[in-house]
């Protein structure tokens, strides 16, 4: 091998090249000029360039996600940076791996407040999985191929590398990925056999099971879903899954109960109220899922699998930790109890199932249909009608009812085809995200389900996917209202609509064609399916401006500081009393 | 039970980690982010030729924080091993003191009196002062100070803990 010296910049498009990196989401800036430079020479990257490094970031996160690959961000120093920091917080909630390269003014200048400094590595400390701060020419190649095993392994996470620009311009030899072995970071993978042996003493005795399935399972690959499915499908057990976990479990299969938590189907949540044991596969008993922990799942033995140690015990005192990759857990659970002799007690989990049955009847997603105006859940049951049975179609959302209202009525069957922004709840993710998604699947129907109030977070993206030709489809449910807060204030606050209502909104088709895209819009239920039609038809990018009911509230709902069977279903039963019955009969 | 009703309980960790910057950054970080407690901690490069320091923590919390707290520790990139020094079998812990003691006459007799009680070394000594070491468990250096108290105690500096498992085994 020869030792021919490069410059850092050089180094660092040839890291990226030799991780396997073929799209960049990025921004330049004075302290990146260098390597900006580099990528203008070489024809390997494609670099997309978008219009506020907030963007980037979650465009990486929708690539990343939508692939199982590292996202990749390149930004500035300072403002580049800052910018960036939600977008990393967002991928450390919702454990997605990117690597954010960020420009730092020349090493002399460090901590003297210079143009465009910023504390980067001290900044974003608390908001990556780690961070590093090169200081020399000899540690840029390595540096990078080790932020990219931490990216990607075990929990996978945000990890950003500060680069002064003195240490781009310098020289020194590049390292192969092959050379760098981390010294500490060896997350466990494998299953610990005792955990196993226990946890399939649990599954045979088991009367009230639930499986209840998070983003991990996704998280770990293709391999981790049809692991998840041979189990659940040979001991039969109901299969829940959380926001992040959809489409980890087939929505059609008839052993899914759907998504859980406070905007979860009644069966769900039910079912995880009444189990008497629960497996948590790659999920983290999060606030949203859990609902009051003193009255979360009361009789239940919990199984809880997780790569991250710190996730058991976190929330939930669980009776058997199983510290694993989720798929590799999942399928040495099932083997160990094929070998045992595949038992459950199958008469009581029928009768679980006979319980279930009668909780999935109420029909907890039922609305009043309106001739007139527009239901938001109309809306989606037709897009969902009219994506049905397609293998190429991808949804992000934004943040808020529309995002409940799309994890309810679309249906995923597979896993990387749902982004969405769970544990942060970042506002604006959505049109990012699908411009990821695009770079990453060109040929692929990719639709963020959007409000009106979170697309114009970072509405300018829409740029962005016209000068890369990324046909990505807005879907927004205008309803003129931050839907979600205006809920809580009519449920909690006394109906006093403090500044939730999204006045002065722009006519979003002319803003499509200002944009270059073509702009629809659909104000009575009788044009939905027009609209739809011609915008999964359109080549080009297109906003859906869909003129929603104003004061539609999304049900169920577990309202904050409740347990599971206190839930409030829409319509026009009494919920309470219907509820506090069901509570009866189960605790 | 919920968290806040458990008892609380002290622990002793002992965190081997990379010594590069940033590290103890993150770790502070962590327990402040975390609103975990730190009631006193130490750090010194410890292995000069593998770029290790050992960092150890006092803390305290219920026994559903204090796994947390292991967990978070092991799970910072750079951090090498989390040993529960408490919970892992005999260890022996030491905190080193230096006490300043001001004033003459009958006090300062009394205070050199005290600190050969103690085994405290002088060192630091002028005709109105003496500088004391003591280095013992922390109740021991919390005795010295309060007999110190009323002689004359000027000022004191404090380490914290640093413990280490007994027996031939290493971290």
């Amino acid at each position: 091998m020869s030792v021919r010296t490069m410059t850092g910049a050089e180094m660092i498009v040839k890291a990226l090249v030799d991780q396997g990196v073929e799209a960049v989401f990025g921004y330049p800036g004075g302290a990146v000029l260098p390597i900006y430079d580099e990528i203008f020479k070489q024809n390997r990257l494609r670099h997309f360039l978008v219009r506020q490094e907030g963007g980037a970031v979650h465009a990486a996160e929708g690539y990343a996600r939508s692939t199982g690959k590292v996202g990749v961000v390149l930004v500035t120093s300072g403002p580049g940076a800052t910018n960036a920091v939600t977008g990393l917080t967002d991928a450390l909630m919702d454990s997605i791996p990117i690597v954010c390269l960020t420009g730092q003014v020349p090493t002399h200048l460090i901590g003297n407040d210079a143009f465009q400094e910023a504390d980067t590595t001290g900044i974003t400390r608390p908001c990556t999985k780690h961070n590093y701060l090169i200081r020399s020419p000899r540690d840029v190649a390595s540096t990078i191929h080790e932020a990219f095993y931490v990216a990607r392994s075990g929990r996978p996470g945000p990890v950003v590398v500060d680069i002064p620009k003195d240490v781009q311009f310098a020289a020194g030899v590049y390292r192969p990925p092959e050379e760098v072995k981390h010294k500490s970071y060896k997350p466990r993978t494998r299953p610990e056999p005792q955990a196993v042996e226990e946890t399939v003493a649990l599954i045979e005795a088991a009367k009230r099971p639930v499986v209840y399935v998070g983003g991990g399972v996704i998280n770990s690959g293709p391999a981790a879903s049809r692991a998840l499915r041979r189990l659940v499908e040979a001991t039969g057990f109901p299969c829940t899954q959380t926001l992040m976990g959809l489409g980890a479990f087939p929505a059609s299969h008839p052993q899914s109960i759907g998504m859980l938590g406070m905007h979860g189907l009644y069966e769900a949540n039910l079912a995880m109220h009444g189990a008497d044991l629960i497996i948590a596969v790659g999920a983290r008993f999060d606030d949203r899922v859990t609902g009051l922990l003193s009255g979360f799942a009361p009789n239940a033995k919990k199984v809880h699998i997780d790569i991250d140690p710190s996730s058991i015990n976190k929330n939930v005192i669980v009776d058997v930790p199983v510290v694993a990759d989720a798929g590799k857990a999942v399928e040495a659970i099932r083997r160990r109890w094929s070998a045992r002799g595949g038992r459950t007690n199958y008469r009581a989990v029928e009768k679980w199932w006979r319980e279930i049955a009668k909780w999935r009847k109420r029909d907890c997603l039922k609305y009043e249909h309106d001739d007139k105006v527009i239901k938001p859940q109309y809306a989606l049951e037709r897009l969902q009608a009219k994506i049905a049975g397609r293998d190429d179609v991808y949804v992000t959302t934004e943040v808020g009812q529309h995002q409940m209202w799309a994890a309810q009525f679309l249906r995923f069957e597979r896993p990387h085809h749902w982004m969405t922004s769970g544990g942060l709840g970042t506002m604006g993710y959505g049109l990012p995200a699908a411009i990821g998604v695009q770079v990453a699947h060109p040929d692929a129907l990719v639709i963020d389900v959007a409000g009106e109030a979170s697309i114009l977070m970072n509405i300018q993206e829409l740029s962005t996917a016209s000068q890369y030709r990324l046909p990505v489809k807005l879907f927004i449910l205008n309803n003129q209202w931050m839907g979600m807060v205006r809920q809580w204030q009519e449920l909690l606050h006394g109906e006093r609509y403090s500044e939730s209502y999204t006045d002065s909104l722009p006519d979003f088709v002319r803003l499509a064609e200002a944009f270059g895209w073509t702009g629809l819009r659909a104000e009575r239920p009788e044009e939905m399916d027009d609209v739809i039609d011609a915008m999964i038809a359109a080549d080009g990018p297109v906003i859906a401006d869909v003129q929603v009911a104003q004061m539609e509230n999304c049900f169920p709902m577990i309202p904050s500081g409740k347990a599971h069977n206190e839930m409030i279903l829409g319509g026009m039963e009494d919920p309470e009393a219907e509820i506090d019955a069901e509570g009866m009969v189960l605790v | 039970m919920t968290a806040t009703e458990q008892p609380q309980e002290k622990r002793i960790f002992a965190v081997v980690v990379d010594n590069e910057p940033g590290v103890l950054a993150r770790v502070i970080g962590l327990f402040s982010g975390r609103g975990y407690n730190i009631e006193s901690l130490t750090v010194a490069e410890t292995d000069p030729t593998g770029h290790l320091s050992r960092i150890t923590i006092v803390t305290s919390g219920t026994l559903m924080v204090l796994e947390q707290i292991k967990a978070q520790l092991a799970r910072l990139v750079p951090v090498h091993g989390v040993s529960d020094l408490t919970q892992e079998g005999p260890h022996v812990e030491r905190e080193l003191v230096l006490v300043k003691v001001a004033g003459g006459g009958a006090r300062r007799i009394e205070a050199l009196r005290i600190a050969d009680i103690f085994r405290a070394r002088v060192v630091d000594s002028t005709h109105r002062s003496f500088v004391f070491e003591v280095t013992g468990s922390t109740e021991k250096i919390d005795a010295f100070i309060d007999l110190m108290r009323p002689l004359g105690l000027a000022d004191l500096a404090r380490t914290g803990v640093v413990a280490i498992a007994r027996g031939a085994e290493s971290m």
